[in-house]
């Protein structure tokens, strides 16, 4: 098979902004997130609402920032708020349609592991830990994941539940008063999974062009369930390369500036 | 409230021991105060912040920390901070017990604490295993008026909180603009407030709701121009996104990270000194 004529990120960047509907309000968390939605904002969804959780909200970076409170996110907002109120005003009182997430593990429910590999207490790997994340698994209406797939962070049980997803499936997060509809995608690099209505076990429901189902059982750490029908998804438009490649040019331009500090005052 | 040199205010106001919150989310970090307080070799802090950041990977690994309270510990937009999970996986150079939140609970801790109250509430929900790790500070109440469940996270009161801000005039009062974080609430939980600013003025000029901390709630300020470097200060200079790059390699191996703090911040008088010495500042 020939070389597809994009890499994995872009195809799940792509596939990503895909998933946001224009006018929708997304909280968005750093590198393919704030890729995809930006590549959405500048593309099909114009009147997407971007909140990073540094409290710049509405905000239009001509840029990707580097971190979540990068100066470019402040300059190009509609309005900056402090973080008790991101979280309680806009986030927990139900005012965000879509949350993105990533993690190091994710269970076979959409449950997520951010915070350590192995005991707590002892730990094996010390990760960042929850930041927004738990949060928004709750609230946001919907959440998208997107995670790079192999059976390390596709796992059966996690080391560590810091967000949740539908915790042990069959209507057990909505038991639990969740108010968010809780994980509708996982986008991986080998295509799309989501769960199942009843059980709420994620399943394969869309691959990538080129990739085969095998592949994607090979990559995931429980026995994945394949949905009767699977989609194929389309490749990049090279019109959505085009966009996505020049932001990053122009992010990796902005990045490469060296930093003046005046001492004359 | 005093405008005082640096040195001297990290030397009367931060004790060995002392819990101390350098706050400023991404944006307003105060690495020069964070340098001072490892320079003046203060041990056993207890830290307090959001984000650690690199300032807090920096204490961590210089030994000067014996607790840390945070919310999200890594390197933003580039990885892990290394010296943290150092300080977690191998106990080096010292332990560090850490009091973890996420940053909704941490943020309504600060308020709460702000408020003169004992705990802050939210909605609970679905339980994660951060309410269940050893030494979790998280409690189930009831509503008295809806009997639903709510989360409660005890009140943060820092002994002291520093921030950097953009200016100060010449009553003391402070000009905080751009993302402001918990800045203002880890400011009014503490007992005292220390200010670092990256100029004094006559006038702050502050649109009408701009955040402005009166000079009466400030125990000292410092003027430091480049406070905030590698973060930044909106308005005076962008955040260095060179600088948390590179400090992943600096930051992985303990050699070449105590070097690393050897030469630019304990072998520097101050943080002027080690602007010039990285080549930010003439």
């Amino acid at each position: 098979m020939s070389a597809p004529g994009y890499t994995p990120d872009e195809i799940m960047t792509v596939t990503a902004a895909r998933h946001l509907k224009d006018g929708a309000v997304c909280f968005v968390g750093i590198g393919l997130p704030s890729a995809a939605c930006n590549l959405a904002r500048l593309t099909h969804a114009p009147h997407l609402v971007l909140i990073y959780e540094s409290g710049t909200v509405g905000t239009k970076p001509a840029v990707l920032p580097l971190s979540i409170g990068d100066g470019e996110l402040a300059e190009t907002a509609t309005s900056i708020v402090p973080l008790p109120e991101i979280f309680a005003h806009y986030l927990q009182r139900g005012r965000v349609d879509v949350g993105f997430l990533g993690a190091a593990q994710i269970d076979r429910y959409g449950n997520l592991n951010s915070t350590v590999i192995g005991d707590y207490a002892h730990p094996k790997v010390r990760l960042p830990g929850a930041g927004g994340a738990s949060e928004i698994a709750t609230y946001a209406r919907e959440v998208l994941v997107i995670m790079k797939q192999t059976p390390r962070s596709f796992v059966p049980r996690l080391d560590f539940l810091t967000s949740a997803g539908y915790l042990t499936g069959c209507g057990a997060r909505a038991a639990s008063g969740s108010p968010g509809a809780g994980p509708r995608a996982v986008i991986t690099d080998f295509g799309v999974l989501r769960p199942h209505p009843q059980i709420e076990e994620l399943e394969l429901a869309a691959l990538y062009p080129g990739i085969s189902v095998d592949a994607v059982r090979a990559a995931t750490g429980w026995p994945l369930r394949v949905a009767s029908h699977i989609e194929t998804l389309p490749a990049p438009e090279p019109a959505d390369l085009a966009v996505l490649r020049d932001l990053e040019a122009r992010t990796r331009a902005a990045h490469a500036q060296p930093i003046r500090i005046n001492l004359r005052n | 409230m005093p405008l005082l040199p640096l040195t001297e205010a990290i030397a009367t106001h931060v004790h060995d021991g002392d819990s101390v919150a350098l706050e400023g989310f991404t944006h307003l970090i105060p690495f020069a105060a964070g340098h001072e307080i490892i320079r003046q070799r203060r041990r056993n802090l207890h830290l307090i912040r959001m984000t650690p950041d690199l300032i807090y990977d920096q204490l961590i690994g210089m030994g000067s920390a014996a607790r840390l309270t945070f919310s999200w510990g890594g390197n933003p937009g580039v990885g892990s901070l290394h010296r943290l999970r150092d300080a977690v996986e191998r106990q080096w150079p010292q332990p560090l017990a850490l009091t973890e939140f996420s940053h909704a609970e941490l943020a309504l801790a600060y308020q709460a604490g702000a408020s003169g109250m004992s705990c802050g509430l939210m909605p609970h929900h679905a339980d994660t295993d951060l309410a269940r790790v050893p030494g979790a500070m998280l409690r189930t109440v009831r509503c008295p008026f809806t009997d639903r469940p709510l989360a409660a996270v005890p009140a943060i009161n820092p002994e002291v909180t520093i921030l950097h801000a953009q200016q100060i005039d010449t009553q003391g009062n402070v000009l905080i603009r751009g993302i402001v974080g918990a800045a203002k609430e880890a400011a009014l939980a503490a007992r005292r407030v220390l200010v670092t600013v990256e100029e004094r003025v006559e006038r702050l000029g502050a649109d009408m709701n701009a955040l402005v901390l009166p000079s009466w709630l400030i125990t000292a300020a410092s003027i430091v121009p480049g406070g905030a470097y590698p973060s930044y200060a909106q308005g005076y200079y962008p955040r260095d996104n060179r600088f948390y790059l590179a400090w992943d390699q600096i930051a992985r191996d303990r050699e070449a990270f105590t070097a690393w703090m050897e030469r630019h911040v304990l072998g520097v008088p101050d943080h002027a000194a080690l602007l010039r010495a990285l080549g930010v500042a003439a």
